[in-house]
């Protein structure tokens, strides 16, 4: 595997204010995306990407299959990082220091950025010792903590009316929505910054997933959301600024709302209105 | 289940009944223009309708949103649909006050062709249809709707004498009152296109309500 980043991009992060404020919207950046390019071994998955994440928004990803969204999404807590021949150019920043910074401890970084995939998978234990487990094996020990911290990540992630009864229960007792929030809860427990979501609900029924649809609604009150969807309507709800890419580029970023009613590109618009795709 | 879309759309709802309440107002103050031969009251309608055209503005762009980005259904869609309808409505009836105010400054400098009396009434029943119209949307009343469908007839009827009174005892008994009665007749017609829009009003929340059209059939609602 070689990580390989351009050095001018990460002097010029380097050093700079932990929060960087975008001078045109006033609004706190959190995630920087500079030039950035991706590659499986010599086949380049993601050109020249610069992105732009405000803090305590929603960004849906959406694009055909193979756009790269998924590869995208997976580069923010350097999960492809696990794939040999993978490359990266360029830099992500959260709070102005690069993920691709060889002194950046990735645990820390993995910490700090949950990630819940498309199929829920909870660990075969308890409701509780689900939630519980992020904290204990960062060290924590104090049972008081770890009660007051599963309560209050299960509340976060709308689970708790419906588990508290029974959190001594498997988690495969629940249905898969309720799967899915615990997983989601799972992750809001060692109170990362930033969720990535990787399809959350497309395995879910309409319920479930209006469901998890509020939970992003609210959630994003205390953190910055990264959604990859293939369902454009679910983009269309949840999100507050939409990407949508295609062969690897980044061909649109906008508001959400200006993404569905008035896309600057005809390649956009043949995307959302089903010309294509 | 709670849901956020709610936020939207109750936001959209009270943009619609503060056009409302300004399109209703500019009814009254044209209308009492008129009657107190306030050029300044006149100008003031006028001047304010930009405010009301640009709410009609943002409220179109609320429901494009909603629309675009809620895919809504059922209930969701028809009130937002209904919504935009009834917008528009009161988008017109705030331009027929402006146009009731332009008479208005047409015959403020002229002594009145005859004392008031028919006009006051018509502007009374349009106003009341307008604020019955919104109040079944806002109740979600469909007998209020049918009601304020009804008394469009009532309207009419008033015009009409307005116009009969107006052409054959002045214009046609004396070619020299036509200054002065036309802009009369306009008032008088711009005061039943007002009870009109409301009838409109009042058909779409019947159908925001049962989903049941009776636009250009109201026989149905005979039934």
């Amino acid at each position: 595997m070689t990580v390989k980043m351009k050095t001018h991009i990460t002097s010029r992060t380097q050093g700079v204010s932990n929060k960087i404020v975008d001078e045109n919207k006033e609004n706190i950046v959190k995630i920087s995306v500079k030039d950035f390019n991706f590659y499986y071994e010599k086949s380049q998955a993601l050109k020249n990407i610069n992105l732009k994440i405000k803090e305590n928004t929603v960004v849906g990803i959406i694009g055909p299959s193979g756009c790269g969204k998924s590869t995208f999404l997976r580069c923010f807590n350097r999960m492809n990082d696990m794939i040999s021949g993978i490359k990266y150019e360029g830099a992500i920043c959260i709070d102005g220091k690069n993920i691709f910074d060889k002194e950046l401890d990735i645990v820390d970084l993995r910490r700090n950025i949950g990630m819940v995939f498309q199929k829920s998978n909870p660990f075969p234990k308890t409701i509780f010792e689900n939630v519980a487990y992020g904290l204990r094996i960062n060290g924590i020990r104090n049972k008081e903590y770890i009660s007051e911290k599963v309560s209050r990540s299960l509340r976060n992630a709308a689970l708790w009316d419906e588990v508290k009864d029974r959190l001594n229960q498997s988690a495969f007792s629940l249905s898969g929505g309720q799967q899915q929030r615990l997983c989601i809860a799972r992750a809001l427990a060692v109170e990362p910054e930033v969720l990535l979501l990787d399809e959350p609900a497309s395995a879910l029924d309409p319920i479930a997933t209006a469901k998890v649809e509020e939970l992003i609604h609210e959630l994003k009150k205390k953190y910055t959301i990264i959604i990859v969807t293939h369902n454009m309507q679910q983009a269309a709800r949840v999100s507050d600024y939409t990407a949508f890419f295609m062969m690897g580029e980044l061909v649109e970023h906008d508001l959400t709302s200006k993404i569905f009613t008035k896309p600057s590109k005809k390649i956009t618009e043949d995307y959302i209105t089903g010309r294509f795709g | 289940m709670k849901r956020h879309f709610d936020e939207d759309l109750k936001k959209m709802n009270t943009d619609i009944l503060k056009m409302a309440a300004m399109s209703e107002e500019s009814i009254y103050k044209a209308v009492e223009a008129l009657k107190n031969r306030d050029k300044d009251l006149a100008r003031a309608v006028i001047d304010s309708d930009y405010k009301i055209d640009e709410l009609e503005l943002v409220i179109e762009e609320e429901a494009i949103s909603l629309l675009a980005l809620n895919q809504p259904m059922a209930v969701d869609l028809r009130f937002i649909t209904t919504g935009m309808k009834i917008n528009s409505e009161l988008e017109r009836i705030a331009d027929l006050s402006e146009n009731i105010a332009q008479c208005v400054l047409q015959l403020a400098d002229k002594p009145l062709l005859k004392p008031l009396v028919n006009i006051p009434k018509l502007a009374e029943i349009s106003r009341k249809m307008v604020r019955d119209a919104i109040d079944s949307f806002v109740n979600l009343d469909e007998e209020l709707a049918k009601k304020v469908i009804f008394s469009d007839s009532e309207a009419d009827k008033l015009r009409n004498s307005i116009y009969n009174k107006l052409i054959y005892d002045y214009m046609l008994k004396d070619g020299s009152t036509a200054p002065r009665a036309v802009p009369l007749l306009l008032i008088a017609r711009h005061l039943e296109r007002i009870c009109d829009h409301a009838g409109y009003i009042a058909t779409n929340v019947i159908y925001m309500i049962k989903a049941k059209v009776v636009k250009h059939h109201l026989e149905r609602l005979r039934k």
